[in-house]
């Protein structure tokens, strides 16, 4: 399904503008692709260029000007359910395909080829190639290699969302609610020191002499021993080689420095 | 230093979280220095073959041909050195094999990989790559990509016409231009970096960057450093923690020491009576 502008004013809406051209205009007068008859839209007041999925609106110098989301803009790279606002007039983008990355089946990687394209052509072909596809996105074609059928090529209109037709998103994994857990510097100089463990990776020690990592993955937090003489000991005991499950309160100790392990709540 | 003694490298490769077919290939050939990874694709298992045919022939090649030769020896017509000619020779050859392949039986038909793969010698690395596979540089603790996706977003995004920021919403993702057996013949893009004391060089399958931040990478890379071999479980781990949608490989390369080819008729007769 391809993207579309939905137009309105005052709360109506006036028309649905499929966005099925590699670019298309909007302005006052009447050959624009999208035509709005008020004398706040300039001539040739914006333009939005589709290429494949992905949208983009750009300002051509309108004496007026574009609001997308209530800040002025030049250019725009559109994202679902955003408002284009041109004088009185809103326009909404509405892009629900999708997104590649959440589908597995549209994450199989695929190959875009220039219709035509010669061994002599294939040195020089970035800047030309990108030309052909840009401009004529219909003269290209998308390659499922992925399929089986190598002659499965399909013409690729902007609007040709068959190449990559949604199926179902694959399930999130269960991610536990997001904990906010620090670590605080028991002894030592920095005694009193707060560390919020919001990377996913934070690190203790200095590289090449002694290091211990606290990796925050879905399931909890960790403590890896890394490299080092000594390994860091959680509770009094000596650490293995391998990742060590955090519990509230437990007590860290590395290179004679204590701290404290717990959740915020 | 030898280049087998100089250098650490330890490589992981993972189906992820979704997927039930692993089709990342990885190689290395410690012994001169290679480093070969790719990610296929096609039908049933036709991903798989590809990226395998890609990592053997330039696996097996480069490293049979290098035990009798010297990859700094110049060619006498084309004045390039050995290392760089077979390296971007059997990227080709591994083209032609799977373009072959994919032609002569139906089941591999369209069937292609992306490929990224580097030589070391001499203090320097030559870095071959096709599509979107990638490779890293760790450098004290400044990672920077050295190679440039051969992708439609990358392509835009050298055109101005998307910022990098902008590129992550992009639902243009996973579109390679340039690919490993898709056509008869193919063109590695190669570059050749100096290699310094300490780099760390991360090659990957887009299975990684697309699930993992490159701040999160680094700071991998950085604090991890002295015990590569966790890195690289690391790095899987946090591309499968954050949903591991395809296939994640990871090669890491670690330069620990100098490894020089010694110039001069001294340095020869020196490596003669070594011998």
């Amino acid at each position: 399904m391809a993207a579309k502008l939905i137009l309105s004013m005052d709360g109506a809406v006036i028309k649905e503008y499929p966005l099925n051209k590699e670019r298309m205009t909007i302005g006052r007068k009447a050959h624009n692709d999208i035509v709005i008859d008020n004398l706040a839209v300039s001539g040739e007041h914006a333009a939005v260029v589709t290429i494949l999925h992905d949208s983009f609106l750009e300002d051509l110098d309108s004496t007026n000007g574009l609001q997308v989301n209530g800040a002025a803009t030049k250019k725009h790279f559109l994202q679902n359910n955003d408002l284009i606002e041109i004088g009185k007039h809103k326009l909404k983008y509405i892009n629900d395909q999708v997104s590649q990355t959440s589908s597995a089946d549209f994450e199989k990687t695929m190959v875009l080829r220039a219709p035509v394209k010669t061994s002599s052509e294939a040195t020089t072909e970035a800047s030309g190639f990108m030309k052909t596809q840009i401009n004529t996105p219909t003269d290209a074609q998308i390659e499922r290699t992925g399929r089986f059928d190598v002659s499965a090529t399909v013409p690729v209109a902007p609007t040709s969302v068959e190449v990559v037709a949604p199926t179902p998103a694959v399930p999130a994994p269960t991610v536990a609610p997001p904990l906010v857990a620090v670590v605080q510097i028991l002894t030592g100089p920095n005694a009193g020191k707060e560390l919020e463990l919001v990377k996913s990776l934070t690190t203790l020690g200095k590289p090449g002499v002694q290091v211990a990592v606290l990796t925050k993955r879905p399931h909890g937090f960790f403590i890896t021993h890394v490299e080092g003489v000594n390994h860091p000991l959680v509770n009094g005991q000596a650490l293995s080689d391998q990742p060590h499950q955090l519990n509230d309160h437990d007590v860290i100790e590395l290179a004679g420095v204590k701290m404290e392990f717990y959740f915020k709540g | 230093m030898k280049i087998n003694e100089a250098l650490e490298i330890v490589s992981l490769s993972n189906p992820g979280m979704v997927r039930s077919h692993n089709e990342d290939s990885v190689a290395a050939e410690p012994a001169c220095g290679l480093v070969v990874l790719a990610d296929g694709m096609g039908g049933y298992n036709a991903g798989e073959v590809a990226s395998g045919i890609a990592v053997s022939v330039v696996a097996t090649e480069i490293s049979h041909r290098l035990q009798q030769a010297s990859p700094v020896a110049r060619d006498v017509e084309s004045g390039e050195e050995l290392g760089l000619q077979l390296l971007r020779d059997n990227v080709r050859k591994a083209n032609a094999s799977i373009y072959q392949a994919a032609q002569s039986q139906p089941q591999y038909a369209g069937m292609g990989t992306t490929i990224v793969s580097a030589v070391f010698y001499d203090n320097r690395a030559v870095v071959a790559h096709i599509g979107d596979s990638r490779m890293y540089r760790l450098r004290g603790d400044v990672l920077e990509t050295i190679t440039r996706d051969h992708s439609l977003l990358q392509e835009q995004i050298d055109s101005g016409m998307i910022s990098v920021e902008d590129a992550r919403l992009s639902k243009n993702k996973n579109l390679v231009t340039r690919a490993v057996g898709i056509d008869a013949d193919v063109e590695p893009e190669i570059h050749v970096h100096d290699v310094i004391l300490g780099d760390i060089y991360l090659l990957c399958s887009d299975g990684l960057n697309d699930m993992v931040e490159d701040e999160d990478i680094q700071s991998t890379l950085y604090a991890m450093q002295g015990n590569l071999p966790m890195a690289a479980e690391q790095l899987v781990q946090m591309a499968n923690d954050n949903g591991g949608r395809d296939n994640v490989s990871v090669i890491l390369v670690k330069v620990k020491g100098d490894f020089a080819v010694p110039q001069g008729w001294w340095a020869s007769l020196m490596n003669w009576f070594k011998k």
